[in-house]
């Protein structure tokens, strides 16, 4: 019914994300636009595993010709997720370590190093 | 319970549980903790090199996690359901140059590193990066890719920025952070479109399916570029001089592992995963990045005041080797297999040259800087005359990079000149332009710093750091005076594991 509609909403999402990523200088918006990537993949994982009028795969008492949908991508994405708490907080630790040398989060006047 | 069979995953295993249980160790007291970091580092360094001996005599090795016996890859189904680990020959290639690094890493820290100065945070994490790679380089599941993909880039990025104090370190982890992450999330999005298209996620079962349709493009796509991220090729470097410029040395030799295990892995998915449908427009595109690499980075090494960042330049261009040797090699081996695969064992070869020479000239920089506390060319001078061994180590080091024979470079080099003539002979000059260029730029350095006048008394250099950079520039020699040695016992089997061995990597997991 739906059809392609979420994997579509999942990659507006992830070009937010990137679009984000590329125009703000703030740290902390970078890291904001890096979690919308993010969740836009894991949208995108969930929704790989839909089923039409499909019920939950752990659910205990349901009827016995009842069509799950797909456990594993809900299992990768509650890793991708424990991994993002991981990679997110790392960021931010490094944001306050770098606003507590240079009392800015400005991405172009924090630079000392040129790659 | 035969242990031998579970060799795989206990080699991921205790560098993983052993790095958490080092913060403890160091609790009662840092020389437990030294001890157990041994036990630990000899225990996975025998289980890499059993793995590996494993591969080579008998063949690709699988171990089914969670299933009653290891080789039970299939479900009841005949489908590969559980969690794969699969060592061919590249795994355990990749998997000994990271055991390699990993071990002369820990014993120049062991006098490099500083007790008040997060000693043991920078041994834990070196030792969780050292089970990412392992895991990387083992794993026959492309979520499992991904996961310790993600392993690697945050015990990376910690050893790159845990020296809060300084300013710059912190910086330079959150420019890699933020490009590793966005790569893995490319990564991850691919591995989401191969799986709304194919139901599955295990490599080799994956490799039987592909069809080469615009989704799995697209997924190629994204896996090149999450990949080449990490890899630091030009256009995507930017975090790379940084990083290893700012990280302590023995956690920059393990980034450089770091870097090569997410090359081994750009491989891995070119040639495995999308061999049956290899495109030489792919492989035109990965010698394009290599050219671009290679010849962007030795430029940008040759404006370069500060020693570390000047080393660092030269530790991409040699990116740009490895990319154009293996690229060339997926150009032409639909059409000519054997000229193919001297380009590949050109490319992977140089890996190990690169991981030896490139590490040594970074611990050497690190030795500099212990005993001056200075890294600007501007103001060292004249230090061959105190520390005669790391000049040595220094010199053979840039000889070796810049190809100089007999050093190890030249090896590997000369087959991807080779290779790459035959494809195109601007490649080949092109190549060795950057070559001459880096020998320039390491001869200036060398003069600057270690020739002339002394300006300064350094401290002398500890025993284990000397040990450390004595054990690669060994390593140099060795493999500059026997290479072909080496490529027959080691390279050969790891190039021909991509494309030869593709068959022989599916059949082990998926069987008939």
């Amino acid at each position: 019914m739906i059809g392609n509609t979420p994997f579509v909403v999942c990659m507006i999402l992830v070009a937010l994300g990137l679009w984000a990523l590329l125009s703000r200088r703030n740290l902390i918006k970078i890291v904001i636009g890096i979690k919308i990537i993010e969740n836009g993949v894991n949208l995108f994982l969930v929704a790989t595993g839909y089923v039409q009028d499909g019920i939950v795969p752990i659910y205990t008492y349901a009827p016995p010709d009842a069509t799950m949908v797909l456990p594993t991508p809900q299992a990768l994405t509650l890793t991708s997720i424990v991994i993002g708490l991981a990679t997110t907080a790392l960021m931010l630790a490094f944001a306050v370590v770098i606003h507590r040398h240079k009392k800015t989060l400005d991405g172009r006047k924090v630079t000392e190093l040129s790659g | 319970m035969n242990l031998a069979a579970h060799a795989p995953i206990l080699a991921i295993a205790v560098p993983l549980l052993g790095g958490f249980a080092l913060p403890l160790w160091g609790k009662i007291h840092p020389s437990l903790r030294n001890l157990w970091l041994a036990l630990v580092a000899s225990l996975t360094a025998a289980l890499t090199g059993f793995v590996a001996v494993q591969v080579l005599t008998t063949g690709v090795q699988v171990y089914t996690l969670g299933a009653s016996s290891p080789g039970e890859t299939l479900s009841p189904g005949g489908f590969p359901i559980r969690i794969v680990l699969t060592v061919d020959a590249l795994s355990a290639f990749m998997g000994a140059i990271a055991t390699l690094l990993a071990v002369v890493a820990f014993t120049y820290a062991w006098r490099y590193l500083e007790e008040e100065e997060g000693k043991t945070l920078a041994l834990t994490l070196g030792t969780l990066l050292w089970a990412g790679m392992l895991g990387m380089a083992f794993t026959g599941d492309l979520f499992n890719l991904f996961v310790f993909f993600e392993v690697t880039s945050i015990a990376a990025c910690g050893l790159i920025g845990y020296r809060t104090w300084t300013s710059r370190g912190p910086e330079a982890a959150f420019k890699t952070m933020v490009m590793y992450t966005v790569g893995g999330l490319f990564v991850l999005l691919a591995i989401a479109l191969l799986y709304g298209e194919y139901g599955a996620l295990n490599l080799a079962y994956l490799a039987r399916l592909i069809q080469g349709t615009t989704v799995d493009r697209i997924a190629l796509g994204l896996l090149l570029g999450g990949f080449l991220m990490k890899v630091g090729a030009v256009p995507l470097h930017m975090w790379a001089p940084d990083a290893y410029g700012e990280a302590p040395a023995q956690a920059v030799i393990l980034l450089v592992a770091n870097t090569q295990t997410s090359l081994y892995a750009l491989f891995r998915i070119l040639f495995t995963l999308y061999g049956g449908v290899a495109d030489p427009a792919i492989g035109w595109l990965v010698v394009g990045l290599g050219m671009l690499t290679l010849v962007v980075a030795a430029l940008m090494a040759v404006v370069q005041m500060d020693l570390g960042r000047l080393v660092a330049f030269g530790a991409v261009s040699q990116i740009g080797y490895m990319l154009l040797g293996v690229g060339v090699g997926l150009t032409v081996i639909s059409s000519q297999p054997a000229f193919g695969l001297v380009a590949i064992q050109g490319g992977i070869f140089h890996m190990l040259n690169d991981a030896v020479a490139i590490g040594l000239l970074f611990l050497a920089v690190g030795a500099v800087e212990k005993a001056t506390g200075n890294r600007d060319l501007g103001n060292l001078g004249g230090l061959g005359h105190d520390l005669g061994w790391t000049t040595g180590f220094f010199l053979v080091g840039s000889l070796a990079l810049a190809g100089i024979p007999p050093l190890n470079g030249f090896a590997s080099k000369l087959m991807i000149y080779e290779s790459s003539f035959a494809l195109s002979p601007i490649l080949a000059a092109l190549a060795i332009l950057a070559s001459i260029l880096l020998l320039a730029v390491f001869v200036r350095a060398f003069q600057g710093a270690f020739l002339g006048p002394r300006l300064a008394s350094p401290k002398p250099v500890p025993t284990a750091m000397l040990v450390a950079m004595g054990v690669l520039a060994l390593g140099v020699l060795a493999l500059g005076l026997f290479p072909e040695l080496v490529v027959r016992h080691l390279v050969e089997p790891a190039a021909k594991a991509l494309w030869e061995g593709r068959e022989a990597y599916l059949r082990a997991v998926l069987g008939g």
